[in-house]
């Protein structure tokens, strides 16, 4: 087990250099940059003020230089500075990844707390108008794009509410701070609430037609105790992986959810970022998130062996 | 006796009703405005931008040596007040213009104000300074400024190269704040200081921003509001549901197009909107450098297929106005009359009769129904650049031109035009100042920054210079309608219409003007006021 959680760990670094290359360079491949952006906001082209302004931000350098200056500041946790804003690119990431983080777990959470349960109903009762109706509630959460579902919220809200759920940073009120995030998380959770139902029903079905199912009930087990603790443990494996997916996938709802609500989270920032090919934000950002993902991807091969005592990681 | 008492009572009444109305027109201090904001600005230095999402939050933080009265909707050469000037004064020979300074002004961090800060914002501007902005978008409208020179701490002096009457009028535009000395250029784009009617608090990007009254401020009982606050919200959906809502006060101005003003009118009935021309004329830029458009019949032909009105009537339900270079009256000062307009190449009515003229010069040109010109229409990604565009290749296919139409990315526009990889181009031109200087300079003088299309006329250059000179404004504007009327005949840069756009507040918010020929100049706001 320890050695190979150390070949891991080893991958892990491999991986994220190979994916600090890859970001470096695909945005210079990019056509255009910040000195561009800011010349055709300010509508003027001057060469000798392009030249200058390149200079200042050291994007005139050779790539090598300028992708060594990037990789040993992130390792040292020197971000370097937004060339928007002029500010430390780290006071301007950190504070959004707690809103875009808040808004993903809650997001995670509602897909997991609605999509596991209903699953499991849904299989347990195959075939029953139940699980039909659960069936279409799970295909319009794949089919609706979540920020055409987000619109909708809003304005149904405020046609029939006169009311709008739109972010609010120093919330008053429980009502306030549950709205800030339990609307719109619950629209970006959708879809993959739907997904979670899906695969968890799926994947239901297949264990409960298993033979020691069956032996279980035999032996007089409840129905409760044969769907939680035979069958759902189980069968929650594959589930567990497409959550995992999922919240490595959810950045790219986010942004499109982040945005509609008018949320200033790190999604929708990430996005202005590289309209702007704001380097040091944009690189250290995907880098933060390729971080997340590698170690998330890693957290859940281990929860395999955790919950399938069947898995071994040996040698 | 009973009659006396009841007139007694009833003038009474009437005097207590007089007085209760006057009190509820009269402004009330306090509240904090809120507005959404439609983007987020680079950084927070005017006179590093070219674009009102920078004067509508950071104008308020400053003030000018003069400008245009904030409650007049057209802006004029009489409309021009002192701010930080007391008065002005041009010399005898019309090259200097002296303006004697306002005293006790202080910056918001407590410094004093005095004439070396003008004369740095003016040798900064004019690339004259030590300390350099990173961009200077607007150093031409100093071309003809030879030096700015004090008088002790309270007057200032601009001395000119030759007379140029509309130097106030550049001074007067929400572009012309006057910066301080003491603070860096750098640090005014992250935390501009100012000696206007609000204080900067804070800019946090794609957020918010965030201004507070300025207690010291110069002009006594102003500002009535409390501070500012603009939350942005790129998403116009989003941002026009949240004013239906309540949400804000006031939407973001002139960002309101005609259809989304049907809906806030049908939502929020009693929010009150107005719809204003904001001086930005949609055109077409055209590469007369290389084939097939260095060819002047061809340019004439594509000149000849517009459709204006059809552009209108589908972009803006008919709201918009048909003109030149300049913005057309009556909320345009410079523009030509109809029945001149209606002369040139393209602007006469009988849209049939000048497309039968484009097709003659197409055949002329060797093209025909049976071999049609390809050409890619370049615009940047940006619905407000790609509609026209769309309408412009579906108008060019009636003489024989199909046009393909080609994306390009904000980053890649202007290098791609500065390269003249482009055919035909749709642009957005907006005008700070409705003055002929800033936009004749600015977008058609030979070697201009801004001049795209590289557009040299030497004999309308020196045309420009004398206009320029003018001091009667009926001499001048003579002279600029034939100017104009060139351009347009000479295919310059084709003006296809110039928008017009609606702005919404709640009906509890007072004391709103909306300029109706400029979207750069009106966002002081130390008159504005909350009746709650």
């Amino acid at each position: 087990m320890f050695a190979y959680l150390v070949r891991r760990l080893f991958l892990m670094l491999v991986t994220l250099f190979g994916i600090s290359v890859v970001i470096f360079f695909l945005l210079r491949i990019v056509p255009g940059n910040i000195v561009d952006i800011l010349f055709a906001a300010a509508g003027y082209v001057d060469p000798a003020d392009k030249a200058n302004l390149e200079k200042e931000l050291g994007i005139d350098q050779p790539l090598v230089l300028q992708y060594w200056h990037w990789i040993s500041g992130f390792v040292r946790g020197d971000f370097g500075y937004s060339y928007v804003s002029e500010k430390p690119a780290l006071q301007e990431i950190l504070p959004r990844i707690s809103i875009t983080a808040r808004l993903a777990g809650l997001a995670l959470l509602f897909s997991a707390s609605a999509g596991i349960p209903l699953g499991v109903i849904s299989a347990v009762k195959q075939g029953s108008r139940l699980d039909y109706a659960l069936r279409v509630v799970s295909l319009s959460g794949l089919s609706l794009p979540s920020f055409w579902l987000g619109l909708l919220i809003l304005t149904a809200s405020v046609a029939m509410f006169n009311q709008m759920p739109i972010f609010n940073p120093n919330p008053q009120t429980w009502l306030e701070a549950f709205t800030t995030y339990a609307v719109p998380a619950a629209a970006v959770g959708f879809r993959s609430a739907a997904l979670t139902m899906r695969i968890t029903r799926s994947s239901m079905l297949e264990v409960l037609r298993q033979d020691y199912i069956r032996t279980a009930r035999a032996k007089g087990a409840s129905d409760a105790a044969v769907n939680y603790k035979h069958a759902l443990k189980n069968a929650i494996l594959p589930v567990i992986t497409v959550i995992g997916i999922e919240a490595a996938f959810l950045i790219g709802g986010l942004v499109v959810t982040e945005t509609v609500f008018n949320i200033p989270g790190v999604a929708r920032f990430l996005v202005e970022a590289i309209r702007w090919r704001d380097y040091p934000i944009v690189q250290n950002l995907v880098m933060l998130i390729a971080v997340v993902v590698v170690s998330a991807n890693f957290i859940v091969d281990m929860l395999y062996a955790v919950f399938d005592p069947r898995i071994r990681y040996t040698d | 006796m009973r009659s006396v008492w009841a007139l007694a009572a009833m003038a009474a009444l009437s005097v207590l009703t007089a007085s209760t109305a006057t009190l509820a027109t009269e402004p009330k201090p306090g509240g904090i405005l809120r507005m959404y904001h439609r983007d987020s600005p680079g950084n927070a230095s005017i006179h590093e931008g070219a674009t009102y999402s920078l004067n509508v939050p950071f104008m308020p933080v400053f003030n000018n040596l003069v400008i245009y009265k904030q409650d007049e909707a057209q802006n004029r050469m009489d409309n021009i007040i002192p701010e930080l000037a007391e008065s002005w004064a041009w010399a005898g020979d019309n090259k200097t213009l002296t303006f004697r300074l306002r005293q006790g002004v202080t910056w918001h961090d407590g410094k004093p104000f005095t004439a070396a800060d003008v004369k740095c914002t003016f040798d900064m501007l004019m690339g004259k300074s030590q300390q350099k902005f990173r961009q200077n978008p607007r150093k031409s409208w100093y071309d003809q400024v030879n030096d700015v020179s004090t008088n002790g701490d309270f007057e200032v002096s601009f001395n000119l190269k030759r007379p140029q009457p509309s130097l106030l009028a550049l001074l007067a535009s929400g572009y012309t704040p006057v910066y301080p000395c003491h603070v860096s250029p750098g640090d005014m784009r992250t935390h501009p200081v100012g000696t206007g009617p609000f204080k900067f608090v804070e800019f946090k990007a794609n957020e918010s921003i965030k201004l507070t009254r300025n207690t010291d401020y110069w002009r006594k009982g102003r500002p009535y509001l409390d501070g500012i606050e603009f939350t942005i919200i790129p998403n116009r959906s989003t941002a026009i549901l949240a004013f239906v809502a309540g949400k804000f006060d006031m939407t973001f101005p002139t960002e309101v197009s005609i259809p989304l003003l049907k809906d806030v009118k049908s939502q929020a009935p009693n929010a009150v909107c107005v719809v204003e021309p904001n001086n930005v004329a949609t055109n077409i830029i055209v590469n007369s450098s290389a084939p097939p458009f260095d060819n002047l019949d061809i340019r004439r032909a594509m000149a000849l297929s517009l459709d204006r009105k059809a552009f209108i009537s589908i972009m803006f339900e008919g709201q918009g106005d048909v003109g030149g270079t300049m913005l057309p009256p009556p909320n345009g000062l410079w523009g030509m009359p109809k029945e001149m307009l209606e002369t040139i190449p393209g602007y006469g009515p009988d849209i049939n009769a000048n497309r039968e003229e484009a097709k003659k010069l197409m055949q002329k040109a060797g093209y025909g129904p049976d071999k049609h010109m390809a050409v890619k229409v370049s615009t940047r990604n940006i619905p407000v650049y790609r509609d026209p565009a769309v309408i412009l290749i579906d108008q060019l296919k009636s003489i024989y031109i199909d046009g393909e139409l080609d994306v390009v990315e904000t980053a890649n526009w202007f290098p791609k035009i500065a390269r003249k990889d482009y055919m035909l181009g749709l642009n957005l031109t907006g005008n700070a100042v409705d003055d002929p200087d800033q936009s004749f300079y600015e977008n058609y003088s030979c070697g201009s920054e801004r001049n795209y299309t590289n557009y040299c006329n030497r004999e309308i250059e020196k045309l420009f210079d004398v206009q320029s000179q003018e001091t009667d404004i009926a001499k001048r504007k003579a002279m600029v309608w034939d100017i104009d009327k060139k351009l347009q005949e000479d295919v310059a840069r084709p003006i296809i219409f110039h928008a017009r756009t609606g702005s919404c507040w709640q009906p509890y918010v007072k004391g709103v003007t909306v300029m109706s020929n400029s979207s750069y100049n009106g966002y002081r706001y130390e008159d504005l006021w909350m009746d709650k």
